[in-house]
């Protein structure tokens, strides 16, 4: 009961009820600085917005925007055409609007700049082997790829581009973005993909090879909202139109990679000075904040479900076997996957109930099993006592059985409680928050820096925890099985 | 004679082994009888039937002419106390809380309880201020002596003791055993005492009952066993425990 009434007030920390206008990004630079200028935009106006940072990719951007877990997101007119209405381009921006419209989504004019991919390569290798268009990879077919996974599973992404351009499959192998800057640097990669508005291209010194056959379609960028937004909303989005071009853009990217923060490239867009962001400590706070919410609620849960599953177990039998072989087999899931797997079901989707339904799932394991063998473990001289006394069953457990085991049920609290704190850092995967946001965007970013900020909080959460729950250990178990 | 406890007819098996063979038995009031044989006659099983650790394949034990049955065993099971040979004391209580457990399960008062504490501690010799040490803190005999106040809380009609004395040293044991026996007298208690001893079944047992095999071969006093063996096997146990006596 005490760890159940401790666990509580750890989950209870920050509040989290409002109803703002949810504006999400896809998890690289200039999705999270255009998200970032409409949240920003929407605030200006005296709408209340926040930016859902880095939610994944295409699909499950565009599936939270047409269950209504966002209201709007930014999006590229050949990504709306090929990827979510599945319609060859060239389609004129009435024709998506007249589409998007049977999902109950609307589209802004185009911001301005066409944000094309394109294929890129350090400057000094496309020189030595004289390369200069796409075409021109058909005679080195020793290169290494490494394109991003989205760009090889496109409609018009790897597949297609190399058969227009007859490129017999080299080596290719599918990389995180902003890895992938650093493969090309080191020379492990040879050729990536990237975005033609991409900061890193000049920064690196990288040349994009031409598009010869003019296979890439026109990814123009707007913004996908949802119809049933407030007309003010509406009103605000549409007013970024036509106000950055390619140039500009460029520069919003190398701003936000330089400064390592998007809220900066934002007060670039509108030219106020940048002051207003919170400092570090605070976001310290708010995401250790965040990540002990998730990783309390989840563990609570895991307990109060745990527990007495573990007890079913510790009973043996067919219904025995399956609880910790079905627990047993989730554990086997990967986290990335489970997380995927939650999404599209309704009332998880990308929020918090999904990540900390997600962690409960693994945090249920070390419990069951720690509960049913602690109370394998109790010597049949003792059961028999207990038994022999005339004690109630339940009165067996509660006094006798449970108290034995606490040991060993609190080891397993405790193994789920660290490995909470670890997996809770993918919850920013899908907009959940906690430290796993600036691990995630220093990873987009490729700025090491970044990452630190989330990873040596993570790793001294896991710690404290870790020793709390050694204190705890003092006050649970009883005196007599710690002599 | 008159009888607490009845068994009639009651055999147990293990799978393809006979633990007890259809069995007849009467525990006389006030007694002490001693389960005596060999490992494995079926000494603890009988034990264990009467206070439903197991369940008898056939027949019935009647507690005060009345069958025990799986509706009424756990009243009956608070008036029987059991002590095992390392005690089975709940190693998270302390001694007084092992002793007090029951009481307090079942709401007793608390002044009532601690009067009982005390008589039991005076009983069995125990000292008074070693009633708040967990288990691991005590000596073997200690813990012997908890274990039996516990079984003596309530102060049960029929109390069992399953080779009670085994794990001990033999000047523990010994004075353990004159401690019984002064216990058993003052209390007028009925008791079934297992031991594989006779020596401590002559000393502490009013009536003995010899097994072998999962079947009852004679009862009687120590005497009858002795000079009115009514097998070879009887005399072969009695005079194998008898030399070691004399050694």
């Amino acid at each position: 009961m005490k760890t159940v009434g401790a666990l509580l007030l750890l989950s209870i920390l920050p509040a989290v009820a409002q109803e703002p206008v949810i504006v999400g990004s896809k998890k690289f630079t200039e999705s999270y600085v255009l998200a970032e200028i409409a949240q920003r935009s929407l605030g200006n106006a005296g709408i209340r917005a926040a930016h859902r940072q880095g939610m994944g990719g295409t699909i499950i951007l565009w599936e939270a925007l047409r269950t209504g877990q966002i209201s709007a997101y930014p999006e590229y007119t050949g990504t709306i055409a090929e990827e979510i209405l599945k319609l060859s381009p060239p389609l004129s921006l009435e024709a998506m609007r007249q589409e998007l419209a049977q999902h109950g989504v609307g589209i802004t004019e185009e911001l301005g700049f066409n944000n094309t991919y394109a294929l890129v390569m350090r400057r000094s290798v496309a020189e030595r082997l004289g390369l200069r268009t796409i075409s021109d990879l058909r005679a080195h077919q020793q290169l290494q790829f490494g394109l991003t996974h989205e760009f090889i599973a496109r409609r018009d992404g790897w597949t297609p581009l190399a058969q227009r351009y007859g490129l017999a499959t080299p080596r290719v192998r599918g990389i995180d973005h902003g890895i992938g800057y650093e493969a090309l640097r080191n020379g492990s990669v040879d050729v990536k993909d990237a975005y033609s508005t991409d900061a890193k291209i000049a920064e690196n010194d990288l040349v994009a090879l031409e598009d010869d056959l003019r296979f890439f379609p026109q990814y123009k960028a707007v913004f996908l909202y949802r119809l049933s937004l407030p007309g003010p909303a509406i009103t605000q989005l549409q007013s970024l139109a036509g106000t950055l071009d390619e140039p500009r853009m460029i520069r919003l990217n190398a701003e936000a990679e330089r400064t390592k923060d998007y809220a900066r490239a934002a007060d670039l867009y509108f030219n106020t000075s940048g002051s207003h962001g919170e400092t570090l400590p605070h976001k310290l706070l708010r995401w250790t904040a965040r990540h002990l919410q998730l990783a309390g609620i989840a563990l609570l849960l895991s307990v109060v479900v745990g527990v007495p599953l573990g007890i079913v177990a510790s009973r043996g039998g067919a219904l025995g076997h399956a609880i910790l072989s079905i627990t047993g087999v989730v554990q086997t899931i990967p986290s990335l996957a489970l997380l995927a797997l939650l999404v599209p079901l309704p009332f998880f989707g990308i929020s918090g109930r999904t990540a900390i339904a997600a962690l409960f799932l693994y945090g249920l394991l070390p419990i069951v099993r720690n509960t049913a063998t602690g109370l394998q473990d109790i010597a049949p001289p003792i059961r028999e006592s207990a038994i022999a006394l005339g004690l109630s069953a339940a009165a067996q457990l509660r006094q006798i059985y449970l108290p034995i085991a606490s040991r060993t049920i609190l080891a397993g609290i405790k193994t789920s409680a660290v490995i909470n704190i670890g997996t809770a850092t993918l919850a920013a995967l899908i907009g959940a928050g906690g430290l796993g946001e600036p691990i995630i965007s220093g990873l987009n970013l490729n700025d090491h820096a970044t990452i630190l900020q989330g990873a040596i909080p993570a790793a001294v959460l896991a710690l404290v925890v870790q020793w709390s729950f050694d204190l705890l250990d003092r006050l649970l178990i009883p005196k007599g099985l710690r002599l | 004679m008159e009888a607490l406890v009845k068994l009639r007819g009651v055999s147990k098996t293990f799978g393809a082994a006979t633990a007890l063979h259809p069995l007849d038995l009467a525990v006389e009031r006030g007694k002490t009888t001693v389960l005596i044989g060999p490992s494995g006659c079926g000494k603890s099983t009988l034990l264990r039937l009467i206070i439903r650790l197991l369940e008898p394949d056939r027949g019935t034990v009647d507690f005060d002419d009345e069958p025990i049955t799986s509706a009424n065993i756990a009243e009956r099971r608070q008036q029987i106390g059991y002590v095992i040979q390392d005690g089975g004391l709940f190693p998270h209580l302390t001694a007084r809380d092992n002793v007090m457990l029951m009481a307090r399960h079942l709401g007793r008062p608390a002044d009532e309880s601690n009067a009982r504490l005390q008589e039991l501690c005076a009983l069995t010799r125990f000292p008074a201020d070693a009633l708040s040490r967990f288990p691991v803190e005590l000596s073997g005999g200690q813990r012997q002596r908890v274990s039996l106040m516990r079984a003596l809380a309530l102060s049960p009609r029929l109390l069992l003791l399953d080779e009670p004395l085994g794990a001990l040293d033999p000047l523990v044991r010994a004075a353990l055993q004159k401690d019984l026996r002064e216990i058993f007298t003052r209390l007028q208690q009925t008791v079934i005492l297992v031991t594989h001893d006779l020596a401590e079944a002559a000393y502490l047992g009013d009536r003995i009952v010899l097994m072998n095999e999962g079947r009852v071969v004679q009862e009687g006093t120590i005497r009858d066993l002795r000079e009115k063996p009514t097998s070879e096997f009887v005399t072969d146990f009695v005079s194998a425990q008898r030399s070691l006596v004399l050694t």
